[in-house]
């Protein structure tokens, strides 16, 4: 455990003392930021419209339609899938280009510690940008009256998603030692298995739906509706798992290379 | 088969038993096997691409060997791979060092990874710190220092956990003269301490830095012994240099005439003055006989030294001999 810190916490230092960090979260905060007055806006409008009829003839709309599940579905899905591969691209990328990779593989510590340490350490950076996100919707409680469940489940399937986002990219990571190339295939494939769901409406097989199942967006859904589905769970855990498994595979393989 | 228990050595610090290392079709190192005796410097000295990092990545398992048996300090480096990384410091080609730490954030992150106990870690820092001169850049950012600064930094790290075995792939690589001079002083400081293998493909070097010399070529062993074994095992006459002055067809008549010398050939001539280079029989000194020889005639003598094979001839002689072989 103590090595998977002292690793976390190297991966972590790395982030703040580039700029890597800084450009991340601002960026999410600029976007995320922007989308919550949008949908802000578009609250109000509706509200202030519901009001004029004297809140006859529409069905009763609150916080959790309007702002946080549209958001939670979909826009913020959207930005981290672009996002994430910036955080992982240079987790083994840097280490094989600088030679560093020598100093973590001939220490004193498993291959799973330095492989759960860089992953830790980028999940730290990963919780920070939700910390970031979860300051508007605290406002929403702050001024309104959300309901507190679904926000809870969103969080959950957010950070779930995040997190199988990173187990890929950081195996993409181990296979070059260019930040660039890592980031871009990992982007790629990233978005590839998010557009899978597209396969719902016109696949009729079994097998069609099957791919259909594996994409990374359809098992937000719940979470973001404020439903815990043991199911989801599972799927964006075994990614998880899967990413760092591969990781492991593909790290234990660039020792038989000169 | 003999079981190896942990600890178990013979006073053997690393144990290299038939080691081979393929990648793909390549054999990078071939039935290679020493053996590095405690608080010895072992020089492995060798052209490059000659299969030198591979052997010392396979000793500090960062590979696996393809066949064959690598312990330190009685440790399997496949068997038990953390008990034998405990105990061992390694120093790449390139300092593994990550340009964006200052030197102090850099060595505690590695004092952490190396195991050094938690109250210890800062001691340690500042203790290799001063005994590689790092300690007036401690704050700085390893990325801004010059590379003599990374190297010193390098070795820091191999030393943090005061490891029994330290590996250090090309030492001086890269460093100006007094730089390597200091390295060198380091070096052979840390011997006795320490059981070190360094590896060069600069000849000097070992003879100025190594107890015992393993010459590799094309992945394979062609000579072990200390310096001076190797100079004398490979030189089957003795070399003498005589610079004197005197008319040169008739000197080198006579020199031809003294007994025990086999060969006489006219090196340099600066106006009247010769130097020239006898061989003589093995294990006879002729130099009394030569400078009879010169005076009785009348001639002027300048000098008269022997000369054993340097480590250049030598190297030449064991690379390109099994080169010859090879084709």
């Amino acid at each position: 455990m103590r090595n998977i810190l002292a690793i976390a916490g190297k991966e972590l230092r790395a982030y703040f003392h580039s700029p890597i960090a800084y450009v991340v979260m601002t960026i999410w905060a600029a976007l995320t930021g922007f989308a919550f007055y949008l949908h802000l806006m578009v609250y109000s409008e509706e509200m202030f419209y519901m009001q004029g009829r004297g809140g006859m003839g529409a069905p009763p709309i609150n916080l959790n339609d309007v702002i946080i599940r549209p958001m939670l579905e979909g826009f913020l899905l959207i930005v981290l899938l672009f996002l994430t591969p910036v955080i992982t691209m240079r987790l083994f990328a840097e280490e094989k280009r600088s030679g560093s990779i020598e100093l973590l593989l001939t220490s004193p510590v498993t291959d799973l510690e330095i492989i759960l340490g860089k992953y830790l350490g980028a999940l730290t950076l990963l919780v920070s940008l939700m910390v970031l996100t979860f300051v508007y919707v605290g406002l929403l409680f702050l001024y309104g009256n959300p309901d507190a469940k679904p926000v809870i489940a969103g969080a959950l399937g957010m950070l779930l998603f995040g997190a199988a986002l990173l187990s890929i990219g950081m195996w993409i990571s181990t296979f070059s030692k260019n930040q660039i190339i890592a980031g871009a295939v990992t982007l790629a494939v990233l978005l590839l298995m998010y557009i899978l769901v597209w396969l719902r409406g016109v696949a009729t097989g079994p097998v069609g739906q099957f791919i259909a199942g594996l994409s990374l967006g359809i098992h937000i859904e719940s979470f973001a509706k404020g439903v815990i589905d043991v199911g989801d769970l599972l799927y964006y855990v075994s990614v998880i798992f899967l990413g760092i498994f591969l990781t492991a595979r593909s790290v234990d393989a660039l020792k038989g290379r000169p | 088969m003999r079981a190896s228990l942990p600890g178990d050595h013979h006073g053997h610090m690393i144990q290299v038993e038939h080691l081979t290392k393929r990648y793909g079709p390549t054999v990078a190192v071939s039935d290679v096997s020493f053996e590095v005796q405690k608080g010895e410097v072992l020089g492995f000295l060798g052209p490059n691409g000659a299969g030198k990092t591979t052997t010392m990545r396979v000793i500090t398992g960062y590979l696996p060997p393809t066949e064959g048996k690598v312990s330190v300090a009685g440790f399997d480096v496949l068997e038990s791979p953390i008990e034998a990384k405990r105990r061992t410091g390694y120093l790449p080609e390139n300092p593994p060092v990550y340009p964006d730490m200052t030197v102090s954030e850099y060595l505690g992150f590695v004092a952490r990874i190396k195991a050094v106990p938690r109250a210890e870690v800062k001691k340690r820092v500042e203790e290799v710190s001063e005994k590689c001169a790092v300690t007036d850049v401690r704050g700085r950012q390893i990325g801004k220092l010059s590379k003599g600064y990374r190297q010193r930094v390098g070795l820091a790290q191999a030393l943090i956990h005061n490891p029994e075995v330290l590996v250090l792939d090309e030492p001086t690589a890269g460093l100006d003269p007094k730089q390597i001079i200091e390295t060198r002083e380091l070096i052979k400081n840390l011997a006795g301490q320490h059981t070190v293998v360094l590896s060069t493909h600069i000849l000097p070097e070992v003879s100025k830095t190594c107890q015992r010399v393993v010459v590799i070529n094309r992945g394979q062993v062609v000579a072990v012994g200390t310096p001076d074994d190797l100079t004398h095992h490979l030189q089957g006459y003795e070399t003498v240099v005589v610079t004197a002055e005197g008319p040169a067809a008739e000197m080198i008549d006579k020199l031809q005439r003294v007994e025990g010398v086999n060969l006489v050939e006219p090196r340099d001539a600066a106006g009247e003055r010769l130097t020239i280079e006898l061989h003589a029989e093995r294990g006879k000194d002729v130099r009394p006989e030569v400078a009879r020889a010169v005076v009785e005639a009348g001639w002027k003598l300048y000098e008269i030294k022997t000369t054993g094979l340097s480590l250049e001839e030598i190297f030449l002689q064991l690379t390109t001999k099994d080169l010859g072989e090879a084709n």
